[in-house]
């Protein structure tokens, strides 16, 4: 099989590789960068647990494949959190919110609340239930989602 | 209370990370899940470790004639494949009847469809599932057996050397001939509902030394896989090492052994480090999912609507092997009531051995589907007497020293009427109006629900679930608590249990609780693994009971010890040396006593006298097995629940949208109230599922939807905001008053979701999930309706053999030989 030649900055840090067209951008981040925090739990486009941002955007990364991020910004959540290793305000929400129980789908669910929070700083209980329902939490009924969502979010001033 | 939209936010204050009992302290591996550093079962990788895959059956019933796996062997990259002809110990496993084989054998029978005949290792995952596709096994199909109700006729051949009778019972209490003038008699099914947990199963199996294995996994009891790996093994328990790695959900399903036995092999014959792990389709094959069930039920009532008799027959599909089976009819049997008062209760379940796939634990074990049952029940009896279905409910509501079906006596506390009037005073929703937004009607913006066509509804749902295990089951759990100086000196503990922390939250409440009683501060968990006793499952709602007992009463032991060491310094008279606590207290880290005088920090105690290393084994009170008869003290606790449900009902398309939810539930005392929302409301989304989508449909034995296109989950978009309200009654028995949360509320979501959509649309639904076919077309009677042959009553005069050629006549050998209708027991006998 042809092999192609990719080069795909990671939170930050160009990466380098030799890839089968067909290997998904989830297992590129998996296995070949072994950023573990990109989680797989349908493989086809369901549940959002492999949420990343590719040139900001909130994309599942199991149905991308690497090469077509060859050239672009992917951010995991290993890439959210300050140099220093401050969490981001999505991600303290969720810890502080009990937003989590197994946490399977944590990583999914700050992703994707991070790019909706970007576009929308406001948001109302409807847009953040809206925006998050294509990502699955089997622990939490989502009620500590939402409000981590409602803690996270900047607010108006800041619009 | 928590209103919606209120849910109580800490904030970021970090002291509660310290927190100690009733007070919300955050998850301690909450930095590194939402960091995306917590290491999960799956993500687990060593050098030079192989990949596995596993071979599956593709039929429902087959005989297994041959296996050639000699071209896969020969594959490049192929290190490994196994089949039954490796196993070296036992044959079978199996979490109470070791019935199922680790791989379907040649000549033997593979009974349902993923069954595992062959496993596999590689150098990569790739080259393990072309080696699948090498290995050569010839099939001959067999009749599957996938009708439950055939499965229950002892003519039907058995499908097992065991049978096709996983377990029947007979619970008889009162007069069970006895008959009301009001009565309402229905039938009921529920679907398979699969746990879904967001993680699939996984492990690494490391090969040891001394020629045992060591596994890493995600499981919900560690001990009980351990146990079933050895004897398949055949290695000494010592020689197998669980340690539990990162668990994403459980729910039950992960309380059988799936792919342990399968890596382990594998490590063993190769000498590699194996990772195996499965997808999602594969997990759908590969674990016990929740019984579907079919029940039928008999109300009788006084024109009053006092209860008089509960008569009731269920009808549980187990699936091809044992699982828990059992044990799960026996807490379908033992709640086929309800928490209701009443005198008499007959009640005959039957779970039996079918070609469909099997089925065990998930969340409530048994009892949502009868809830489901005798709540549909409960409404259809307060239409027929026209009575509000509140009243009726609490009119018959259970109380403390009550008698249940089984004939003990209620333990207190059971706050069954305060749930139901707590729902029942919470204020309604406000009405959907022609302003209401098409995101919030049903089907959201994409169905564009006509607002005339929409009709709302409300409902409830009560319920009543025990807690830990029962039977006589020896129900224990174990932890070991060791105080030490840290590399600075510093005193701290280390909390050591084999409780599975699945994401309930165990490991914030063992935090919490060593805190409270060691006054300290500095807690750490170790790992939980086999190298402490076992903690029993995480399941039965029972870890924060059992193993947080555990860790209080070491926790206890260990304070003991350093205040021991205290008093003997101090050369205190032997009665007083004997007592030390009523002289001296540790807390903040220090030992004082005024009246002694003495006040010695903790890191000189250990500094002076070494680590203090204690190991307690906590029990709950001993239950003990039912008679012939469904009678004895079985359960040894009990937790209850209350749901109203409002929904919306688009008349036109059938879809649901449910507006709003409150749970009224007996909490205990809360420990730390935050998770117990999270637990109640993940539970309460897991019924809301059950209620309206989640269905594994499986078609002669064949399972249709293995993805989660089509096994849908409920959503954020789905789920409405929950308002609890915490009815706290401290149980006696309890460590701290504790009850356990997660299982209760599942049970009483679905029935009150289902009938807020019967009180909006005007129809008796009968069919768990409610699909929107149900309603808007015509009933499907044999959809709607178990057949009428179902009917465990005699009407008139008894003629057990002859009544229904089910084998469920009251003279089925086995489950000793219970009086018929015409020869009543006297209340609360044994024969
Ligand atoms: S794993 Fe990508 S959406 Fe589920
Ligand atoms: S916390 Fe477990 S799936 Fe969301």
């Amino acid at each position: 099989m042809t092999e192609i030649a990719i080069k795909i900055t990671v939170n930050g840090r160009p990466q380098e590789a030799v890839v089968e067209p067909r290997l998904t951008l989830a297992d590129f981040l998996r296995e070949n960068c072994r950023l573990t925090g990109t989680h797989l739990a349908c493989e086809h486009g369901v549940c959002g647990a492999c949420t990343v941002l590719v040139d900001g955007a909130a994309v599942r990364s199991c149905l991308m494949f690497a090469v077509q991020a060859a050239d672009r910004e992917v951010t995991t959540v290993e890439g959210i959190a300050a140099p220093d290793g401050t969490l981001s305000p999505v991600q303290a929400a969720f810890r502080d919110c009990h937003g989590l129980q197994c946490g399977f789908c944590t990583p999914g669910f700050i992703m994707s609340l991070t790019a909706l929070l970007r576009d929308n700083p406001d948001p109302t209980d409807e847009d953040i239930r809206v925006g998050l329902s294509g990502n699955l939490c089997r622990c939490t009924g989502y009620q500590g989602i939402l409000a981590a969502a409602r803690q996270a979010a900047p607010g108006p001033a800041e619009a | 209370m928590t209103g919606p939209g209120a849910w109580p936010v800490p904030g970021a204050d970090r002291a509660l990370e310290r927190a100690r009992i009733g007070r919300s302290a955050p998850r301690p591996d909450g930095p590194a899940k939402v960091a995306g550093t917590f290491p999960y079962a799956n993500d687990l990788r060593v050098p030079g470790m192989l990949h596995a895959r596993t071979l599956r059956s593709p039929h429902p019933h087959a005989r297994v004639r041959r296996i050639d796996a000699t071209a896969a062997r020969a594959m490049p990259g192929v290190a490994a494949v196994v089949t039954a002809a490796d196993v070296p110990g036992v044959p079978t496993y199996g979490l109470i009847h070791p019935d199922q084989p680790v791989f379907a054998p040649v000549g033997g029978v593979a009974r349902y469809v993923g069954e595992p005949v062959a496993a596999v290792a590689a150098v990569d995952g790739r080259t393990a599932r072309r080696a699948l596709a090498a290995i050569e096994v010839e099939y001959e199909p067999l009749e599957p057996l996938t009708d439950p109700r055939r499965a229950a006729d002892p003519r039907t051949p058995p499908i097992h050397p065991n049978g096709n009778i996983y377990r029947e019972l007979t619970l008889r209490h009162g007069d069970p001939g006895a008959r009301g003038p009001v009565e309402v008699v229905d039938s009921y099914l529920v679907g398979q509902q699969d746990q879904a947990f967001l993680a699939c199963e996984a492990a690494l199996a490391l090969p040891a030394a001394d020629g045992g294995v060591d596994l890493m996994l995600a499981t919900q009891w560690l001990h009980s896989d351990r146990d079933q790996m050895a004897a398949c093994l055949g290695l000494p328990e010592e020689k197998v090492r669980l340690t539990l790695a990162g668990v994403g959900g459980a729910f039950g399903g992960r309380e059988d052994v799936t792919l342990q036995i399968h890596g382990a092999l594998l490590a063993l014959a190769t000498g590699s480090p194996v990772r195996i792990a499965y997808d999602r389709e594969e997990s759908f094959l590969a674990h016990p999912h929740r019984h579907p069930a079919r029940m039928w039920f008999r109300h009788s009532a006084t024109r009053d609507g006092d209860l008089i008799a509960v008569a009731a027959r269920i009808v549980m599909d187990g699936g091809a092997y044992a699982s828990s089976s059992p044990a799960v009819i026996a807490n379908a049997v033992t709640h086929a009531a309800g928490p209701y008062r009443v005198p008499n209760v007959r009640v005959d379940g039957v779970v039996v051995r079918t070609n469909n796939p099997p089925c065990g634990a998930m969340r409530g074990f048994g009892v949502p589907q009868v809830t489901i049952g005798h709540e549909a029940q409960m409404d259809r009896l307060a239409t027929a007497l026209g009575m509000d279905p509140v009243a009726l409910r609490l009119r018959n509501a259970i109380g403390p020293g009550d008698l249940l079906p089984t004939g003990q006596a209620v333990p207190p506390p059971l706050p069954v009427r305060e749930v139901i009037e707590a729902v029942a005073a919470a204020p309604a929703p406000p009405p959907a109006t022609a302003a209401t937004p098409a995101r919030d009607r049903p089907g959201g913006r994409g169905a564009q629900a006509d607002p005339a066509r929409i009709r709302r509804g409300t409902g409830y749902g009560v319920g009543v679930k025990n807690l830990m295990f029962s039977e006589g089951f020896d129900d224990s759990a174990t932890a070991r608590v060791v105080l030490e100086l840290d590399r600075d000196g510093q005193p701290r503990a280390v909390v050591h249990t084999a409780c599975a922390e699945v994401g309930q939250g165990f490991v914030t409440i063992a935090g919490q609780i060593a805190r409270t009683e060691l006054g300290l501060d500095a807690v750490v968990l170790a790992p939980a693994d086999t190298a402490v006793a076992s903690a029993g499952s995480t399941s039965a709602s029972r870890q924060t009971w059992m193993s947080g007992g555990a860790v209080r009463k070491a926790s206890v032991a260990a304070v003991d010890e350093v205040l021991r060491r205290v008093a003997a310094s101090l050369r205190l008279p032997p009665a007083a040396a004997a007592t030390p606590r009523r002289l001296l207290t540790l807390a903040d880290g220090a030992v004082t006593g005024p009246e002694a005088g003495v006040s010695v920090g903790l890191a000189d105690v250990l500094a002076a006298g070494g680590p203090v290393d204690v190991t307690e084994t906590f029990r709950h009170r001993p239950t003990h097995p039912m008679d012939a008869f469904g009678q004895g003290d079985c359960h040894v606790a009990y937790a209850c629940a209350a749901h109203r449900a409002v929904v919306d009902v688009d008349l036109d398309t059938g879809l649901v949208r449910v507006v709003e939810l409150t749970l009224a539930q007996d909490v205990g005392t809360m420990l730390n109230p935050l998770s117990v929302l999270g637990q109640v409301e993940g539970g309460t989304a897991q019924g809301l599922g059950l209620a309206l989508m989640e269905e594994l449909v499986v078609t002669d034995g064949m399972v249709i939807n293995t993805t989660f296109h089509d096994y849908l989950l409920p959503t954020a978009a789905d789920v409405p905001p929950l308002r609890l309200i915490p009815i706290e009654q401290p149980a006696p028995e309890a460590p701290y008053g504790v009850k356990g949360i997660g299982e209760a509320p599942t049970g009483t979501a679905t029935p009150a979701i289902v009938a807020a959509i019967r009180d909006a649309v005007g129809r008796d639904l009968r069919r768990v999930p409610v699909r929107p076919a149900d309603l808007v077309l015509p009933p499907d009677p044999t959809v709607y309706l178990a057949p009428p042959d179902e009917d465990p009553e005699p009407q008139g005069p008894a003629e057990p053999a002859a009544r229904d050629g089910m084998g469920l006549s009251d003279a089925t050998p086995g489950a000793g030989t219970p009086p018929g209708p015409d020869q009543p027991p006297a209340p609360g006998a044994s024969p």
